[in-house]
């Protein structure tokens, strides 16, 4: 153990040697700084929603060939406006059975925890605000991915809970689900993101990105950006894992019981939560807010600065609002059982295993000294072995099924106690029943009445 | 952290107590952990206690930040609020909002084995708490040294790894018990998805859902039964509730005339290898029970 703690230390400090770390620097900020850039931040995530919902039902519509909102506005860009108007001026109602108290607090709980996730999110570099120099995001430390996850993970006590305050059967079941979806998927999720710390060194959101200069996580980490987006659309109930919801199934599953403005409050939360997710896999798989590769060439890493990132940041966010849409329109929704097994067996064990390898590789580098280059050769040696050596096995032959045959008789009470058949076996001829159809054909041969007709309806579906 | 530390200065004095912002920040949420700490003892309902906790997790999260430990507090809201607690709301959900427990004894001298075995991790509680003595704190400054996530795994893989460990197997050996108690023998082959189509397609029958009842456009009702392309009427869109009773309406006034009926095997239609079945006639149901209103008046039965 000894040896285990004089190694660490040299570990944590290697850590660092990928990308330079370097921590965004706060110390020039002051108070209206914060303020500016705390109203600056709610005001973007407003507008991005509206523009979000324009964009998902335009480009929905164009991938099944209509027009879409198109009235209200400039290509129907005010379509957004006029619907949250409308909700605000419907009536707001509150179930007779509803737990009143956490009926009203979840929608609450569900916006303000999707408003946390932007706090850490860095948009750009330091630029000069007004005078004073100080980086494109609110605030940083060294938990910050930690803090995503925990807001995500309070803010889905906004659908259990008012899936359960409704007082109604379906709202139940949708924040049912919601729980257990939750569970399985941020697990992954969590394993996904591991990965990105130990390869970066850090949790903090403006180390990881400054230590993506070189090259961008998503392509060494792979397997995990994968698991990243497949557990990102579970995390936020969209299609094709919009259970929660499930409107063929539950009515509109937790929210079937909202209406007016505490409905548009889960619908807010909803899409501030896809925004969310996108930023976060932005920052750790796509560079956050660096320039992809040609552009960050040219002129020595000019669009790498000043606010040319904010650019970059959002562009790569709307490619995955767009990837959301994308999905939405081409894929089905998963059964429940189909659901849980990609969570529990596939994302899971992959995760767990991706994050053991990741772990490996970046021992083997910082406590043999051997280069990167070096372990990915010996690993792909050992890789392809591996390949060679499992064509040598012979292919295991499917088992026959074991063939039951004619399904055998049994004494049922051989045992001194009677026991039911287990499958392929079958009891004796009751006696009792032979003994009843013998008593009924003599009656019917002594009293040949006639009995009414009744026809069986046959159930097709 | 150094923002919050900055808006709440932690300033420990000289006589051990902190005060400024960390002591508005533990004024303002002690009374809340309190209230709702005492909420989890007396809510009616299990999920209002369940909320109780939560909300003492999320103020004991804010106090650890404040004190310099961001990396607990957020693994705490983390792990305890985002999945134990998640966790219990889901059990709670399955078993049933409003289920008691049961307080009949299943082994026998249970709660006397539990009072024993209570007294005695009390006792050595006790005894542990009793005899500790503080080492002089080294200050968070030299703690927090290179980050405080950094000096939490110093501690938890380097000095106190092996404690971790041993407390790492109970809840794995919970874990698989759980497993293999709920584990259950599968005794016949599970019938999937696949194999119920197969059979559904092998019984024969309709396998496709039921048509729709009415035929729009020009009466909209469910004891109308909806018409097939040839203009008849087709029997099975009306619920079987209805038909049992005799309630179908009459289908003589809905279906197409005769003159528009599609003939078989005329010029336009698509070749069929077999002729189609005779279509049942119009009005071959009872008619309704009940007279159908529309908006040219009431119409009786026919």
């Amino acid at each position: 153990m000894s040896l285990l703690t004089a190694v660490l230390p040299a570990a944590v400090e290697g850590g660092g040697g990928v990308g330079a770390t370097a921590a965004a620097d706060f110390s020039n900020d002051n108070f209206w700084i914060w303020l500016l850039k705390a109203v600056a931040i709610i005001v973007f995530l407003l507008t991005s929603v509206l523009i979000a919902i324009w964009f998902e039902r335009k480009v929905v519509a164009r991938m099944q060939v209509r027009p879409g909102p198109n009235v209200h506005g400039p290509f129907g860009l005010l379509q957004s406006l006029a619907d949250a108007m409308k909700l605000l001026v419907k009536e707001d109602i509150t179930v007779k059975a509803a737990d009143k108290l956490v009926y009203i607090l979840a929608p609450m709980i569900a916006v303000f925890c999707s408003l946390l996730t932007f706090a850490v999110i860095p948009f750009g570099p330091a630029v000069s605000l007004f005078g004073i120099v100080t980086p494109l995001q609110l605030t940083d430390f060294p938990v910050a991915t930690l803090y995503i996850l925990a807001c995500a993970s309070v803010g889905v006590y906004g659908i259990v809970l008012g899936g359960w305050a409704s007082g109604s059967t379906y709202p139940l079941l949708g924040s049912v689900r919601s729980t257990a979806q939750v569970i399985s998927y941020e697990l992954a999720m969590g394993l996904s993101l591991v990965s990105v710390f130990i390869i970066a060194g850090s949790m903090s959101t403006s180390q990881i990105v400054s230590s993506q200069t070189q090259i961008w996580w998503f392509l060494p980490l792979l397997p995990a950006f994968v698991i990243y987006v497949i557990s990102m659309v579970g995390e936020t109930n969209r299609l094709p894992f919009d259970l929660p919801e499930a409107e063929g199934e539950l009515v509109s599953g937790y929210m079937t019981e909202y209406s007016s403005m505490k409905f548009a409050w889960f619908f807010l939360a909803e899409y501030i939560n896809m925004l969310n997710v996108s930023a976060v896999a932005t920052t750790l798989f796509l560079g956050g807010w660096r320039a992809p590769w040609p552009i960050s060439a040219i002129n020595d890493g000019m669009f790498n600065e000043g606010w040319w990132p904010v650019l970059w940041f959002l562009a790569k966010v709307w490619l995955f609002m767009f990837l959301f849409v994308w999905i939405r329109g081409s894929v089905l929704r998963f059964r429940y059982d189909q659901f849980m097994k990609i969570g529990w067996k596939v994302l899971i064990p992959v995760a767990l295993g991706w994050v053991v390898c990741v772990a490996v590789v970046q021992g083997v580098r910082q406590f043999s000294g051997l280069d990167l280059r070096t372990t990915l050769f010996v690993i792909a040696g050992v890789v392809l072995a591996g390949v060679l050596v499992s064509f040598l096995i012979p292919e295991k032959k499917d088992e026959p099924a074991a063939d039951r045959g004619e399904p055998e008789e049994f004494d049922a009470f051989a045992g001194g106690f009677p026991v039911p058949p287990l499958p392929g076996q079958v009891l004796p001829p009751s006696r009792r029943q032979e003994r009843r159809a013998q008593a009924a054909r003599e009656a019917a041969a002594q009293a040949p009445t006639e009995t009414p007709q009744v026809t069986q309806e046959v159930h097709g579906g | 952290m150094s923002h919050l530390t900055a808006v709440l200065p932690a300033a420990i004095t000289d006589a051990g107590t902190t005060s400024g912002g960390e002591a508005t920040l533990f004024w303002v949420l002690a009374p809340i952990m309190v209230l709702a700490a005492l909420g989890l003892l007396f809510a009616r309902k299990a999920v209002h206690a369940a909320m109780a906790v939560v909300a003492v997790m999320i103020s004991l999260a804010f106090l650890y930040v404040a004190q310099e430990a961001p990396f607990l507090g957020v693994v705490q809201v983390v792990v305890y609020t985002g999945a134990v607690m998640m966790l219990f709301l889901f059990v709670l959900m399955l078993v049933g909002v409003d289920a008691s427990d049961s307080l009949v004894e299943t082994i026998r001298g249970q709660r006397w084995i539990g009072l024993i075995a209570g007294a005695g991790i009390a006792a050595m509680l006790i005894g542990v708490v009793t005899r500790v003595t503080y080492p002089r704190a080294r200050g968070l400054e030299a703690a927090n040294a290179d980050t405080n996530p950094v000096g939490v795994a110093r501690l938890v893989f380097g000095e106190y790894v092996f404690a971790f460990e041993v407390v790492g197997a109970p809840l794995v050996t919970a874990a698989l018990g759980a497993l293999v108690l709920t584990h259950r023998q599968r005794l016949v082959r599970k019938i999937g998805q696949k194999e119920r189509a197969d059979a559904r397609v092998a019984a024969g029958g309709v396998i496709t859902p039921l048509p729709a009842p009415g035929v729009y456009a020009r009466h909209n009702a469910m004891d109308v039964p909806a018409l097939d392309p040839q203009g008849n009427p087709i029997d099975i869109s009306v619920p079987r509730v209805l038909r049992i009773r005799g309630q179908e309406a009459g289908t003589e006034r809905f279906a197409a005339s005769p003159g528009t009926l599609v003939e078989d095997g005329s010029g336009g239609g698509a070749r069929r290898d077999r002729p189609l079945p005779a279509a049942a006639g119009p009005g071959m149901t009872s008619g309704p029970a009940t007279p159908i209103t529309t908006d040219r008046g009431t119409e009786t039965a026919l």
